[in-house]
């Protein structure tokens, strides 16, 4: 099982509050995280990632064990202690304010 | 007794106002979407329980949400807009191509005979249709791809086709205006298109008078004389009695012709409503005064309404979708500012009040009156 953090505005759009957890069959992978979240939350596509491209939007970072995993390979495996639900994969807002 | 549904999209959320017909006691519903950039909510003609709204975001991306009970509850509907085929090239602010990219819907325009089928105008410029309720949204690719479009430029909003207008009398007819390309028509059902630009003239592109390039703000009509257009352009107001085919100004004795908004009263279809701004360069009223003027001849000449809103120290803007109309005996005039007023007339615009006058900046406002 693993974790996610949504930042508010895409937990309002999913209509979750708190954490939420998806199962992943296989190796996981940033995609495959994306993937199955995208299935279980539909209003959260095009959110994250451009619908056609499959890119990171540009103001949407991923971190988890206090690292950056944003201009990661979309195939490359997650970090242990996330696939282990120890730690929390975490969708972030690129910071703004002023 | 009829009652007024006030559709408000601002930088921070949607709001949903409501009143009798009297306009004077109003509810106050929202925000909807909090902290999203709503930048336009419009109700189906055929079912007024049907809304569509633009929800945005530079962080998220554009969400598009519809009702179907009038604004208590929204769905996230289909948010794909993909341009069709490899998009080519536009200019940028300086001149140089660059790729076209989606960015976000600036207008929605629902069909008269059927809730499911609407148009979105994007930016950058294009149109979309959707024919299920928003869930699928197919480009009309004939604006984008005319000959002209690799010359169009942004406006200082961004390249966005910001207006649609369809013709009740003849259903395959359309109108858009783009910023900064100007106005066009479609005489297919939106397959192929025609600039109708021809007595515009701009001082901000190398060949004033040219065929395409013209920052049109906004344009209105009334349904009763389809071929009668008023056109808000970055400075000027023009009016067209052959469908675009040639324009001519009416600014007449306007104090400045700079502005956004443009609307025409719902039982006088001579009468219409600009909100003058002093310039391009200071958006907002001369002298801190705000005036919404009024031409009862179809332009020229022209008088300000002035009764009952700020006449010192206001220097809000009102932006091109942020006026409307109801449709009542006594027709009711809107519009809302970037300092989150939003203001009524009820009495064709000799008077105004405030409804709410700390919202958000406001980006758009729609009115339904319902029966």
């Amino acid at each position: 099982m693993i974790r996610v953090v949504l930042p508010a505005h895409l937990r309002a759009l999913a209509r979750v509050e708190g954490e939420v957890e998806v199962d992943l069959n296989g190796a996981a992978t940033q995609r495959k995280l994306l993937d199955a979240l995208e299935h279980r939350y539909p209003a959260l596509r095009g959110t994250m990632r451009d619908h056609v491209t499959q890119k990171r939007r540009a103001y949407v970072r991923f971190f988890a064990c206090e690292c950056d995993l944003s201009h990661e390979r979309p195939d490359a495996p997650l970090p242990d202690a996330v696939v282990a639900g120890i730690e929390p994969f975490l969708v972030v807002g690129a910071m703004a304010g002023g | 007794m009829s009652a007024i549904r006030v559709l408000a999209g601002t930088r921070k959320g949607a709001f949903v106002l409501e009143s009798d017909g009297k306009r004077r006691d109003w509810k106050v519903d929202g925000p909807h979407f909090g902290g999203w950039e709503i930048y336009h909510v419009k109700a189906s003609p055929a079912d007024p329980n049907r809304i569509y709204a633009s929800q945005t975001s530079s962080w998220f991306g554009q969400i598009v949400q519809r009702s179907d009970d009038g604004g208590r509850t929204w769905t996230p509907v289909g948010n794909q807009f993909v341009y069709d085929g490899t998009p080519g090239t536009h200019q940028s602010y300086d001149g140089t191509p660059h790729p076209w990219e989606f960015a976000r819907v600036w207008h929605f325009e629902p069909s008269y005979d059927d809730p499911d089928v609407i148009y979105a105008g994007v930016e950058d410029a294009a149109l979309f249709r959707s024919t299920d309720g928003g869930a699928n949204w197919e480009e009309l690719a004939g604006l984008r791809t005319h000959r002209s479009a690799e010359s169009w430029q942004p406006g200082a909003g961004g390249m966005c086709l910001h207006t649609i207008i369809l013709d009740p009398a003849a259903p395959r007819r359309m109108f858009v205006a783009i910023s900064a390309a100007g106005a066009f028509r479609s005489d297919d059902s939106g397959a192929t298109w025609s600039p109708i630009n021809r007595g515009l003239k701009s001082n901000s592109i190398p060949q004033q008078e040219a065929e395409v390039g013209h920052c049109v703000h906004r344009i209105a009509m009334h349904r009763s004389r389809p071929n009668v257009l008023f056109m808000q352009k970055h400075w000027d107001v023009m009016r067209s009695d052959d469908a675009g085919d040639s324009w001519r100004e009416v600014s007449g004795n306007l104090p400045t012709d700079f502005g956004f908004p443009i609307d025409v009263h719902a039982h006088e279809p001579e009468t219409i409503y600009v909100v003058p701004i002093k310039s391009d360069s200071e958006h907002y009223p001369i002298d801190g005064r705000l005036q919404v003027y009024r031409s009862r001849t179809g332009g020229d000449e022209w008088e300000p309404l002035t009764k009952g809103l700020p006449q010192g120290n206001c220097y809000v803007n009102v932006l091109r979708d942020a006026m409307a109309v109801d449709s009542l005996d006594a027709c009711g005039i809107y519009f809302g500012t970037t300092g989150g007023q939003i203001y009524v007339s009820s009495d064709s615009g000799d008077t105004w009040t405030s409804i709410v006058h700390d919202l958000p900046p406001v980006l758009s406002v729609e009115v339904q009156t319902l029966p």
